[in-house]
């Protein structure tokens, strides 16, 4: 019964990995990796609902009358884009903060903007 | 060409941002701005237009017809957003020039310019767009531009504030992409409006209420609901004045938009209060952002992250405004939006001007600031006067209709809430109006010009427009009423 629906189960142990690492982890990078995974989470779940069972690729063919669905696969395309822009942003804003603060431990900078006015 | 209008509000900044990368020089990438976010503006009256006189618009992108297709639908409510938005972002256009010369320096402010108007292009997007994940896209356009934007502050912590605000913004956006995935998976469908039909073909189901679950708690990041609000105090505090203002009275406003769209248009009134008592959790959430964030804000030194405290607080007025699910409710809620994004619009932009002078907005060095610039002084106090509700200003009006609606639900004390809040809102701008006026110029202040007109008049500009619609109501009032009857027209 349980397995029926094993992608899910991979899908929410994923995503709550990726949550915890975002939520424990001081280091910044660790935090955007975190994200990734959460984000990767999501990206899994569009795919394995995508999926007609017996379906083959989506291409038409002699023979071939059941397909899967493509679309949460081209929708999931264009968020993977937007996971990579949000990445390289984020990896942008450790490097800026990194010169800025010299570390990238969150409460180390913490601390150093507690003495800030 | 008139068909294309609605398309065009959105395109023009679209294509507007990379032209400005490609000019550089500064004053040519302004311009090119500018011309943009006017021209949007100008498409985006003109729906209004359409939409009064001949009902809700329906754009197919490239031909396909919905619910294949990606349609974009303009009815009152998404018009008027529109509206707002446009509006602001090309009123503040003056006053960047100055404000990012002075606070972001002159060799690379065509990025300004790049992530402005893609900015603007993704809050336009989300509002007119009747797809869910093409919502999305433009959600994700929008918020990047804003993490850039935020981290452009001269103070080392904008960029902590944009690195904070990413996180937030990443776990909210996939939220509701997750929601949207569940919405597809069960309904087999992205078009808004045919979502609407097949949900409530479906009848209750347990997907659908997890769907409704991850987007409502989504979109409450990105609008900033108390205790989703994290990510504000920090982002609006240190992004360069401009910037604080545009978020501040446009982002936050979009994602209210979306929450109300989701709330009353795609899911029936059954599921969103009948089975969730959604309308009793988001009171409470908004009592609690009225209260808790005024009484924060009471205690800030640094001016913009009081105003970005009572930002939480105003949004607590227009959640609440949702909560009472009846037309009354939605219209103040409405109403709100609109005067809000006014006054605090321009109470950020004297902020803005204080700021351009001094190089602080902190209180403690603000001692007499009504003597040395008296027009920004007497424009953040104005606009104070509209957060308080006094008569005649556009703050006014609202908590009227806020009232007024809470007693037609029954939930009478809650309009007395509402009127004790507003007393929170008297000390924290009393202590402004106090150290402005009251205490003496210190002796050794160095003598300070006031700021340039290029700063001061779109500064007066939303200030005057938010007396302006507090005495002569008809377009705000009307329009929101309207909207809010088609709004939760399905739903009763």
């Amino acid at each position: 019964m349980i397995f029926d629906y094993y992608n899910y189960w991979i899908v929410i142990f994923l995503m709550m990995a990726g949550f915890y690492i975002v939520i424990a982890h001081d280091n910044l990078i660790k935090k955007i990796i975190g994200l990734n995974i959460f984000q990767a989470a999501v990206f899994v779940m569009y795919i394995s609902f995508g999926k007609v069972s017996g379906g083959t690729a989506p291409i038409i063919a002699d023979g071939l009358t059941v397909y899967s669905n493509p679309l949460p696969h081209v929708l999931i395309l264009t968020a993977i884009v937007v996971g990579v822009a949000t990445t390289a942003l984020g990896l942008a804003l450790v490097v800026r903060i990194n010169e800025a603060y010299g570390t990238i431990e969150d409460d180390e900078i913490h601390e150093a903007e507690e003495q800030e006015p | 060409m008139t068909d294309q209008l609605a398309a065009l509000i959105v395109v023009i900044p679209l294509v507007g941002a990379p032209l400005c990368m490609l000019v550089r020089y500064r004053d040519w990438s302004w311009a090119v701005a500018t011309v943009c976010t006017w021209g949007s503006f100008a498409c985006s009256w003109a729906v209004l237009q359409q939409v009064i006189a001949g009902g809700p618009i329906s754009y197919h992108m490239g031909g396909w017809a919905p619910p294949i297709g990606i349609e974009y639908r303009v009815d009152l409510a998404n018009a008027f957003v529109l509206l707002i938005v446009t509006g602001i972002g090309s009123v503040m256009m003056p006053y960047a020039r100055e404000s990012i010369r002075a606070e972001f320096g002159t060799s690379r402010v065509y990025f300004f310019y790049t992530s402005y108007l893609l900015c603007y292009c993704g809050l336009l997007g989300v509002t007119i767009t009747g797809d869910a994940f093409n919502l999305f896209v433009f959600l994700e356009i929008n918020s990047l531009a804003t993490y850039v934007l935020v981290a452009m502050g001269k103070d080392r912590r904008a960029l902590t504030a944009a690195y904070q605000y990413l996180v937030l913004g990443t776990i909210g956006a996939t939220f509701i992409v997750i929601g949207i995935g569940l919405l597809y998976a069960q309904t087999g469908t992205l078009n808004l409006y045919d979502l609407a039909t097949r949900i409530e073909d479906l009848g209750p189901n347990r997907t659908i209420g997890a769907a409704f679950g991850f987007l409502i708690v989504g979109i409450s990041l990105k609008l900033a609901l108390f205790p989703l609000h994290l990510w504000l105090p920090n982002a609006y505090t240190y992004s360069p004045s401009m910037v604080s203002a545009f978020l501040a009275a446009t982002a936050t406003k979009v994602a209210v938009y979306v929450l109300l769209r989701f709330l009353f248009s795609v899911f029936n009134y059954e599921l969103t209060f009948d089975a969730l008592p959604l309308d009793i959790i988001l009171a409470g959430l908004a009592l609690m952002a009225m209260f808790a964030a005024s009484t924060v804000a009471i205690f800030q030194t640094n001016m913009k992250r009081m105003l970005a405290y009572s930002s939480v607080a105003q949004i607590g007025y227009i959640v609440l405004g949702i909560s009472f699910a009846s037309a009354a409710g939605v219209t103040a809620g409405i109403l709100h939006l609109f005067n809000h994004a006014l006054i605090k619009g321009g109470m950020f932009l004297a902020l803005g001007c204080i700021f351009y002078r001094l190089a602080t907005v902190n209180i403690d060095k603000l001692d007499g600031i009504g003597k040395r610039m008296p027009f920004s002084t007497a424009a953040f106090v104005i606009g104070g006067l509209g957060l308080i509700g006094v008569p005649l200003t556009a703050g006014f009006i609202t908590k009227w209709y806020l009232v007024i609606a809470a007693i037609e639900r029954g939930w009478w004390p809650l309009g007395l809430l509402v009127l004790l809040s507003s007393l929170l809102a008297v000390i924290y701008v009393w202590r402004f109006v106090e150290t402005a006026y009251l205490k003496p110029v210190p002796e050794d202040a160095e003598p300070v010009e006031e700021a340039p007109g290029s700063l001061l008049f779109p500064t007066w500009i939303l200030i005057i427009a938010s007396i302006y619609f507090g005495i002569n109501t008809d377009l705000p009032v009307g329009v929101s009423i309207e909207a809010a009857k088609q709004l939760t027209g399905a739903g009763g």
